[in-house]
């Protein structure tokens, strides 16, 4: 047992070594926003009220198991009942409550005024990425975690090396100007998710079907890290959230990057989940088939894979498997169209963000792999069909 | 409280005869047929323990798994299924039976009555226990796997898997029913079998905790039925009650369902304060401190709990005046609950105090549950909550109000009452060593999630960023240390039912219901044919 017995030693070694590289966090994350600095006194201020009652009232108690035990010789006394320690104990509790509830209004009305943003953000979610679309700026791209799978799976053997922001790390990171009121409009397109950067004071559901709005403006430039907040499936541990706080002229200059790296949107597909624009690439390049395969294999693990598997069984009965399915069985026409387009109502959305011969390649490598027999698809076919 | 007639000559015949005509029959159909009281109590003891072993197992893997980051030992849609169905056993399956086993043991006997007062359906509720958690412990093993939601089962996730939801959905509605028959059982004993001069104000509070239980239980069950009813036709028929392309709502399942959830808590702790209310007393030799305010705190309690269901859900974005009504009336639970502790530390003061095992429980229920009292009034801060929602923070908080609240009030309990049911003295060594491992484990287990909380870790996550590891490897052991000792606990119950010294009929000097002023040690098959009179 060679393998266990090394994953044994450096667990151990783990645990032994954690005092020298210890972690041991034990405070709310500095604040970032006008908000998360009310959170964060609120939070403070009711933890100590919280620890001076403690000590209080703790106090009078281990004061009494100390000394009205029967082994001192303490004999009971029998009184009971007495009306003004009754009242006195409910009404100073309700006076401190109310001192507290004072503040926390305050903070829960400013959060909830959203007015006047300087700037809106369409937050999407997806199982499991994140879709974020700047409704003034008109840049849209998705964003998924960028972590490389053999740091997560260790069932057969310690991965390599853990990345210092291992699962807080992405391939296209939120980037905001600092000092501006960014207001986000959050929505889903599948099950329920959380938008959550604990350093920003945001933590709202996205909830299919319905568009919830939160606003942030953060003060200090920085990268802020968050994670989905609510339960969404089986990758719910692995959809990041980067915010990158930038100055005006950073930001400025990122938006015509992003921009330039974008052709103009496509012709809008019927009435399909509105599709992100693809990224530019050469309209001219030949594609053999080998090629379509081995390009598709990466982008089938990249997006696909989460939902259909590696082998292409699925997790059925919530994602269907792919080797077999008549989809990649039958006509070519239906299966670009449902990558272009999703299947509403479900948690197949459209991925009509890659490029043609992105889709193309994954199309094949669908239709050809576990047996399928589909054939392959070319670049061209999906830009017709795109028309 | 109430004064004793005399003990002995009021339970119909000498016990000693007791057994050669009134006592089981013997074998699997005593447990069975079964419509006595005390075989019910027990039969529900140990399912609860059975499934507390279940769902701690489940715990275990969970913390082991989470003992580093990376994923080593499950899946993580397994991981899911572990930590839903780790929550739903421990809910429905071992706090609950465990507290419904407490009443059939102790109402009848608290209230001198020969029985419950539908000895049939008492036994039909037992039984019921027994396909739910068949099927929430065999939906492991279809295909899709348990249902892998968290226990709070919202939809549109929940739509997404496969029959192990409908098994789940099944097994809610017969523990739903089985806990409504046992309600109505608990209230009608309660309101019409009491002893000639056992008013409702002369009766232990553990009786009118589980009263009010029992009223809140009969309240909200129907509710979470409706709730996972209305999941089923989503599923299965073309309804949408939670689909927004169909008109409906998501957000509605979780108002339902926390309509259920948040009085469902106050079902799990209400009886778990009528324990520690006669436990203290009992080893402070003193009375308890406000008997009528407690009442009236715990009825109070009971009333707001139906009011306070949107503290969780304060991230799915209501209105502010939503969020400051919720905000108000948790914080405004917190005086009723206050109420209750300060009267627990009135009565120990100037008491004249031992420290055996039940009283070690219940003082350490008394300062962890007020631990998780206070992560609950930071949670009732909306802004806070906003921070903190779906953290650890709030795994820490629950696990300090179920386990070392509930389940340490259980834990005092079987000892308080051990030596009253098998006759027999426990191990006092073996008790405070189990006592004082629960307590250093559970501490060292959930005490740093708080901090995990408030670094921002969420909770139902397999795998986590590095800078949480140090925390999560303390957990872990914390973790193995409670959950192994809880095996020392199965020893010292089954050697105690074994044998020991003998119990005295009033074990503790403090204790003054009418088990241990009225009924021997231990207690016979039969108890109170005649109803003892209390002056
Ligand atoms: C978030 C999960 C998810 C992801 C990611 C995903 N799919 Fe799907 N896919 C689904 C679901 C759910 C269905 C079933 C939809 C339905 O109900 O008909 C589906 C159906 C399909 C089908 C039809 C299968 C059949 O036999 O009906 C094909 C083909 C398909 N997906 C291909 C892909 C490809 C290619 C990708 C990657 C570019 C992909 N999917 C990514 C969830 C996903
Ligand atoms: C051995 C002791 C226990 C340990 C180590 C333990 C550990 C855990 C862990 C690790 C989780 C998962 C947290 C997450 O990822 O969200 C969890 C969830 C939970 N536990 Fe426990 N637990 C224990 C006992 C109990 C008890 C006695 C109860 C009593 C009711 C309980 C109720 C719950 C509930 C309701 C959840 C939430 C499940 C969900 O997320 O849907 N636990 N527990
Ligand atoms: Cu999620
Ligand atoms: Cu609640």
């Amino acid at each position: 047992m060679p393998v266990k017995l090394t994953r044994a030693v450096a667990a151990a070694a783990a645990f032994l070594s954690a005092p020298v590289l210890a972690d041991y966090h034990v405070d709310i994350l500095p604040p970032a926003t006008p908000i998360a600095q009310e959170i964060y006194n609120l939070h403070f201020g009711i933890l100590w009220v919280c620890v001076g009652i403690f000590i209080v009232v703790f106090g009078a108690m281990f004061w009494s198991v100390f000394a009205h035990r029967k082994s001192r010789g303490a004999q009971a006394a029998q009184f009971h009942e007495n009306t003004t320690i009754e009242i006195i104990w409910t009404v100073v509790p309700f006076v401190i409550l109310i001192a507290m509830a004072y503040p926390a209004t305050k903070t829960v009305l400013d959060m909830k005024d959203g007015s006047n943003p300087d700037m809106s953000i369409k937050v999407t979610a997806y199982q499991w990425k994140w879709e974020y679309d700047y409704l003034q700026d008109g840049v849209r791209y998705f964003s998924s975690l960028s972590t490389p799978r053999e740091q997560i799976e260790e069932h057969e053997k310690p991965g390599p090396k853990k990345n210092p922001n291992y699962l807080l790390e992405v391939d296209n990171p939120v980037v905001v100007p600092v000092g501006k009121k960014v207001r986000l409009l959050i929505t889903s397109n599948d099950v329920i998710h959380g938008w959550y950067v604990p350093q920003l004071g945001v933590n709202q559901y996205g909830i299919p079907g319905f568009v919830k709005d939160a606003w942030f403006k953060v003060d200090k430039p920085g990268r802020y890290l968050g994670q989905c907040s609510q339960i969404c499936g089986k990758e719910h541990g692995y959809m990041p959230i980067v915010v990158d706080a930038v100055s005006a002229e950073d930001y400025a200059k990122w938006i015509a990057d992003k921009k330039a790296k974008m052709p103009p949107p496509p012709a809008p597909v019927a009435d399909a989940t509105p599709a992100a624009a693809a990224p530019a690439e050469d309209p001219n390049k030949k594609w053999s088939v080998d090629e379509l395969k081995a390009n598709g294999a990466k982008v089938y693990a990249a997006n696909c894979q989460a939902c259909h598997g590696a082998e292409g069984k699925g997790t059925p009965p919530a994602f269907p498997p792919l080797a077999g399915s008549k989809v990649a069985n039958g006509p070519k026409g239906a299966q670009i169209d449902l990558e272009l387009k999703g299947k509403p109502g479900t948690a197949m959305a459209s991925f009509a963000q890659l490029s043609d011969a992105d889709l193309a390649s994954v199309i094949t490598h669908t239709r050809t792999s576990w047996g399928n027999k589909g054939g392959e698809v070319m670049p061209a076919e999906v830009k017709s069909a795109r028309k | 409280m109430s004064t004793a007639t005399h003990a002995h000559d009021t339970h119909g015949h000498d016990h000693a005869h007791a057994h050669d005509h009134h006592g089981p029959p013997a074998g699997f159909s005593r447990w069975m047929y079964t419509t006595n009281h005390k075989d019910i109590g027990t039969m529900y003891l140990w399912f609860s323990f059975a499934m507390f072993l279940m769902g701690g197992s489940m715990a275990l893997l969970i913390r082991a798994e989470l003992f580093q980051p990376g994923l080593q030992l499950v899946e993580p849609q397994f991981f899911n299924s572990l930590t839903t169905v780790h929550g739903l056993v421990m809910v429905f399956g071992a706090i609950m039976p465990a507290f419904v086993g407490f009443a059939n043991w102790l109402v009848p006997m608290q209230i001198g009555a020969a029985d419950m007062a539908f000895p049939r359906m008492n036994n039909w509720s037992f039984w019921l226990l027994i396909p739910a958690a068949l099927l929430l412990v065999g939906s492991f093993f279809v295909p899709g796997g348990a249902a892998a939601s968290g226990w709070t089962l919202y939809p549109p996730l929940i739509i997404q898997q496969g029959m192990s939801i409908d098994m789940t959905i099944l097994a809610v509605h017969i523990l739903g029913a089985s806990s409504i028959m046992g309600s109505i059982n608990i209230i009608t004993t309660i309101l019409n079998l009491r002893a000639p001069g056992m008013t409702l104000m002369k009766m232990p509070l553990f009786v009118w905790t589980w009263l009010i239980t029992a009223y809140l239980l009969i309240a909200v069950m129907p509710v979470l039925a409706g709730a996972v009813t209305m999941l089923l036709t989503d599923r299965h028929f073309g309804t949408s009650f939670f689909n927004a392309a169909g008109g409906g709502d998501p957000t509605m399942f979780m108002h339902i369902f926390w309509f259920f959830g948040h009085p469902e808590v106050y079902i799990m702790i209400l009886p778990a304060f009528g324990i520690v209310s006669q436990i203290i007393p009992a080893f402070a030799r003193k009375p308890l401190f406000g008997y009528a305010s407690m009442v009236y705190a715990t009825s109070s309690i009971a009333i707001l709990s139906f009011i306070v269901w949107g503290h969780h859900m304060f991230t799915v974005g209501m209105p502010a005046a939503g969020n400051l009504f919720f905000m108000y009336a948790t914080m405004l639970i917190a005086v009723p609950t206050g109420v209750k502790i300060f009267n627990w530390i009135a009565t120990m003061w100037k008491g004249s105090m031992t420290f055996e095992t039940p009283m070690l429980f219940a003082v350490g229920f008394l300062c962890l549950f007020t631990i998780g009292g206070f992560s609950g009034l930071v949670l009732a801060i909306t802004p806070v909550d906003i921070t903190l929602h779906n953290t650890y923070y709030v795994v820490a908080h629950f696990h300090y109000v179920l386990v070392s609240g509930a389940l340490f009030a259980i834990m005092a309990g079987i000892y308080f009452w051990l030596p009253k049911w098998t006759g027999h003295m426990y191990s006092e060594g073996l008790g405070k060593l189990h006592f004082w491992l629960s307590m250093i484990g559970f501490n060292v287990a959930f005490f740093p999630q708080h901090f995990l909380g408030l670094a921002g870790m969420p909770r139902r996550i397999p795998d986590y960023a590095l800078q949480f590891t140090e925390w999560n490897q303390i957990s872990t052991v914390g973790a193995f240390i409670f959950g192994f000792s809880q095996l020392l606990f199965l020893y010292i119950v089954i050697s105690t039912i074994r044998g020991g010294a003998k119990a005295p009929d009033r074990t503790w000097e403090g204790a003054d219901s009418l088990e241990w002023t009225h009924l021997p040690s231990p207690v016979p098959y039969h108890t109170f044919e005649t109803a003892p009179v209390v002056k």
